[in-house]
């Protein structure tokens, strides 16, 4: 389609441009004292195009802009995931007081743009796009890690994110040219159709030596091992918030990302619409892939165990949770796409409401370190409930929904055969691992001494907003047909027409 | 009957439980009396079930069935049978005295009686539950009121209790997950439990990992989240400390229907679902039952500590559990198609969970009266109380023999049962068993004289006699202990069906053709 034409398709991605540019103008009238005022711009901006998204047909399969994005249900399902969690970050933003009387203008102008990057990540099926999308995403990330510029540890985390993000992206653009080498054309679609009528066993060597270095790039985005080393310091020196919206957002756009680059470039030409796809041979892309999944689930969660800082603990967490989701993709199945999709859906509701929680403590009481969590169950019991809610399902105990996560993802591992039950068993294990750090924050809630003598009770907004993470986390764990369905309905890819 | 007994059965807790966290802090008694009110109605309706149940059908009974995540066909399903009835009744029992049992706690009541009531929903879905997902929801659901009720209400080692038993049973039910995610996928996509019988055994021994068959892989994963709640040995390591550091009425329901749990998945799945495997497996079983008697009853003769020895006691007797429950390779043709003895040890098995269930109750119910009178169970640290105490002593006289054995008391049924069972197949393993009889009268019988006999400890010439309250909670159990112990017959007239068809079905294994 021309980019005439497919600017018809493009509405809900125009209307985030009109909202980024609207509050940059915003932002010119207001005082720094009134810059939060931003923010109520950016959430009528994101609920616009939320609502255009919605009522777009959730069918329509097209490519946009000369081949370089494409539009389908697959991109369409994580746009609603971004805006969700980009919403819920501009509301959390609001009520933390680590960024009171700041300028808070750009900030919000910021997350804004940071969401059309997402978007462009999943849509994209072209090799600059992808760059691009990808980069935007990278710079804002920069910026926004570095945003409480008056503290050292903001700067850190900046200034590492800026070291590793430009370092990966080195290397996957290596890994880019060297498959514009082989092939000759930057469109994955056309790539694949030459990877799959040529004979390249001669050549298997740079096939194989492109795909690790693009998968080190997305590794980075993603935080699998062994790429995640930016991952906590930049975790814990960014505010929280968009810690919150990092260890999420992005993190989905990188595997939606991922799961279309490898279907589109290495699986046959019909991906993802049959039950099973084939992979290109001499490339075992499956095998580096699983072993990236143990490697980063045994690494988050052991580090995690050690870890005294509830945000570098839910740092450490979200790598382990990215090698469970990872599991999923080198299956070569439906099943292990939808398992990823569900996931992610599952796990943007608690892993934004335990940070959410650990924002609300951090600005009552001053403290990050999980022992200064003691007897907080007992002070104010609605935070150490939903707490303890969150941590169930990040570990993966029914009722919650982080176990029909995990579920879904262990019945598509057991399901694509009895060769992958090996990554299964790792994967059970892990969560047995996981276990024991995220219970030990309840511990300390519930059975520790009482460090805090006056009861505590949350503002309603915040009550209201945990109440908004809190459900799902729960009503999902216990009926989640509708999700099913919906996630269901997500998994068609755009196939060109040769 | 034309209301949803069982449905009713699961869920009067979980009504409770929420009437409780609406209400106000300071309601401590009306707290009280809500649970023993929905704990009450929970007994009444599995007396109500008991009696409208029909020995005689095959299957189950009382069956409901309703879709709930239909893309994924998992239904909600439940029914009972002989194996699951004398469950129901225990823990509904267990449940209703445990209330009573808890009637002092005054640290964050509302918190205890809720969470209590939430663990017996959730013991009770265990034992309902026919579709295999709702069942591992059952599972895994009672292990989050567990851990607090140890955690806050436990004793001075109570943290590291708690996360030890989680992360144990935890480490259990997720190996079980791929199992029944194996189970779930060789079997043409069903958690139906009834369907799973009839499907799974040809259906697993096609798949392979690593050259071992389907069958071994997922019947050792199955049994290995079993073998852990049972426990058996290697896996017992968490359960004395649990006993020990949970409060008193929670130690009762880990012994008394917990513990239960991990023969009970054993004998609803691993047997009838894998029966091939079951056969493989049964000499084994055999063994580690074996050793639980004998480790048991040596590590209880070791301790100081009566809670203790009380828990080291429970691994023994589930050893005789698991003994009855080796016999069932009796009915092949291999071993002489002994049917008799084959149903002597599966009823055994099933008699001697239910007898378990009651006389540890009492055990641990009777160590608490003393530890809260004198705020120790050093066994070494009484003495002749029994002329201070004379009506604790007959009591604690009564349950301590029948935790050994003693004839016309209902362990020694149900242990002799076992042994009659498995003596035609595991001849050797049998006769060292006994020594384990020999094991439990010492510890019980030394304890008893240390405690109760010889020159009263002047420390406690004032301690107080155990109280009407008490001494409530004992006598229903007392009498089933005596009353079982003397006419066992209606209940092994309710599992006795059941049995029959469990055993029938591992005999159809081709391992046991002769």
């Amino acid at each position: 389609m021309d980019n005439i034409q497919s600017i018809n398709f493009f509405i809900p991605e125009l209307i985030l441009v009109a909202t980024i540019a609207f509050c940059l103008i915003i932002d010119f009238f207001l005082s720094k004292k009134n810059s939060f005022n931003v923010a109520y711009v950016a959430l009528i901006g994101i609920i616009l195009s939320g609502i255009s998204l919605w009522f777009s047909s959730p069918l329509i399969t097209t490519s946009l802009f000369l081949n370089s994005i494409v539009l389908d249900p697959f991109s369409r399902i994580f746009k609603f995931i971004f805006l969700i969690s980009s919403f819920i970050t501009i509301l959390i933003s609001l009520d933390t007081s680590e960024l009171k009387n700041r300028s808070l203008g750009e900030y919000f102008t910021l997350i804004t743009a940071m969401i059309l990057g997402l978007i462009l990540m999943t849509s994209s099926v072209d090799l600059i796009m992808i760059y691009l999308s990808i980069e935007l995403v990278s710079i804002i990330s920069f910026i926004l890690a570095g945003y409480l510029r008056f503290k050292m540890i903001s700067n850190e985390a900046a200034i590492k994110y800026v070291i590793y993000g430009a370092f990966s992206s080195g290397l996957m653009l290596y890994g880019f040219s060297l498959l514009y080498g082989l092939t000759g054309t930057t469109k994955l679609f056309e790539m694949n159709k030459v990877l799959f009528s040529h004979d390249f066993s001669h050549i298997n060597l740079s096939l194989i030596v492109s795909f690790l270095l693009i998968i080190a790039g997305l590794g980075y985005k993603i935080a699998i091992a062994p790429f995640h080393f930016w991952t906590p310091d930049v975790y814990e020196g960014s505010p929280t918030p968009i810690t919150a919206f990092f260890s999420v957002a992005p993190k989905a756009a990188g595997f939606a990302l991922m799961v279309r680059f490898l279907n589109s470039l290495f699986g046959d030409v019909n991906p993802l619409n049959s039950e099973n796809w084939v992979s290109i041979e001499g490339v075992p892309w499956q095998a580096i892939l699983l072993l990236l999944s143990a490697l980063t689930m045994i690494i988050g969660n052991l580090i995690a165990i050690q870890q005294e800082n509830v945000k570098r603990l839910l740092a450490y967490s979200s790598i382990a949770h990215a090698g469970y989701i990872l599991m999923g993709i080198p299956l070569l199945s439906k099943d292990g796409v939808f398992a990823v999709v569900f996931y992610i859906i599952v796990y943007l509701f608690m892993q934004l409401g335990a940070f959410y929680i650990s924002i609300i403590i951090a600005d009552k009481y001053k403290t990050e370190k999980i022992e200064d969590y003691a007897g907080i169950g007992w002070q104010s019991p609605f935070l150490g409930i939903l707490m303890s809610l969150f941590m169930f399902s990040l570990t993966g105990l029914p009722p919650t929904a982080g176990f029909i996560g995990k579920f879904y993802l262990f019945a598509a591992v057991i399901n694509a055969g009895t060769q992958y039950y090996w990554i299964a068993i790792v994967g059970v294990l892990n969560s047995v691992i996981s276990l024991y750090y995220y219970m030990r924050i309840v511990k300390v809630m519930y059975f520790n001494e009482k460090n805090i003598q006056n009861s505590f009770v949350p503002s309603q907004f915040s009550i209201l907003l945990l109440l908004i993470l809190g459900i799902p986390t729960i009503y999902f764990g216990v009926q989640w047909t509708y999700i099913h369905e919906w996630v269901d309905s997500a998994l068609k890819f755009f196939i060109p027409n040769f | 009957m034309d209301f949803n007994i069982l449905s009713w059965l699961i869920w009067t807790p979980v009504l409770g439980a929420i009437l409780i966290v609406i209400l106000p802090k300071n309601r401590m008694d009306l707290i009280k009396w809500i649970a023993v009110f929905f704990t009450g109605i929970q007994l009444l309706l599995s007396i109500l079930l008991w009696f409208n149940f029909d020995n005689n059908i095959q299957g189950f009974q009382f069956m409901e069935k309703s879709p709930w995540i239909p893309a994924f066909n998992i239904t909600y399903m439940l029914g009972v049978d002989g194996l699951s009835l004398p469950m129901v009744g225990l823990t509904a029992l267990l449940s209703f005295l445990c209330v009573f049992v808890s009637w002092n706690i005054d640290k964050a009541p509302k918190g205890y009686f809720s969470l209590f009531l939430l663990l017996d929903a959730g013991m009770m879905g265990v034992f309902l539950s026919l579709d295999f997902f709702l069942f591992y929801i059952f599972w895994e659901v009672m292990l989050l009121p567990m851990y607090f009720l140890i955690g806050i209400w436990g004793g001075p080692n109570r943290e590291y209790a708690a996360i030890k038993f989680f992360l144990y049973t935890l480490f259990g039910s997720v190996l079980m997950l791929i199992a029944v995610l194996a189970l779930y996928f060789s079997s043409g996509r069903t958690f139906d439990m009834i369907e799973l019988m009839s499907t799974a055994p040809t259906a697993l021994s096609q798949i392979s990992w690593w050259g071992f068959s389907g069958v071994k892989v997922v019947w050792l994963l199955l049994f290995i989240g079993f073998a852990i709640k049972v426990p058996i040995f290697p896996f017992h390591t968490w359960l004395p400390l649990a006993h020990v550091e949970a409060p008193t009425a929670i130690s009762v329901i880990l012994a008394g229907v917990l513990l239960k749990m991990g023969t009970y998945g054993i004998l609803r799945i691993n047997f009838p679902m894998i029966p091939d495997g079951t056969v493989w497996f049964a000499g084994i079983l055999a063994f580690l039952a074996l050793i639980n008697i004998i480790w048991g009853g040596m590590c209880a003769l070791a301790q100081t500590d009566l809670k203790k020895m009380v828990a080291y006691s429970s691994i023994n007797h589930m050893g005789y559990v698991m003994l009855g429950m080796s016999a069932v390779v009796a009915a092949g043709s291999k071993y002489g198609s002994n049917i008799a003895a084959a149903e002597l040890g599966m009823n055994g098995a099933v008699l001697q969970m239910f007898n378990h269930g009651t006389i540890t109750a009492m055990l641990f119910i009777l160590v608490g009266v003393v530890y809260d009178r004198a705020h120790h169970r050093d066994i070494n640290g009484f003495g002749g109380l029994a002329s201070k105490t004379p009506i604790y002593a007959a009591i604690v006289a009564l349950a301590w023999f029948a935790g050994l054995g003693l004839p016309g008391l209902s362990g020694f049924i149900s242990e002799a049962m076992t042994f009659l069972g498995a003596f035609p197949v595991y001849r050797n393993i049998v006769i060292l068993s006994t020594i384990g009889i020999l094991l439990n009268a010492a510890y019980f019988l030394t304890s008893y004289q240390k405690i109760f006999l010889g020159k009263l400890n002047e420390k406690y010439k004032d301690l107080p006699e155990i109280n009407r309250r008490e001494i409530l909670i004992l006598v229903p159990l007392a009498i089933l202990v005596i009353f079982l112990g003397i006419y066992p017959t209606p209940l092994i007239d309710i599992m006795k069906t059941t049995m029959s068809e469990i055993i029938f079905r591992v005999e159809a294994s081709e391992l046991l053709v002769k």
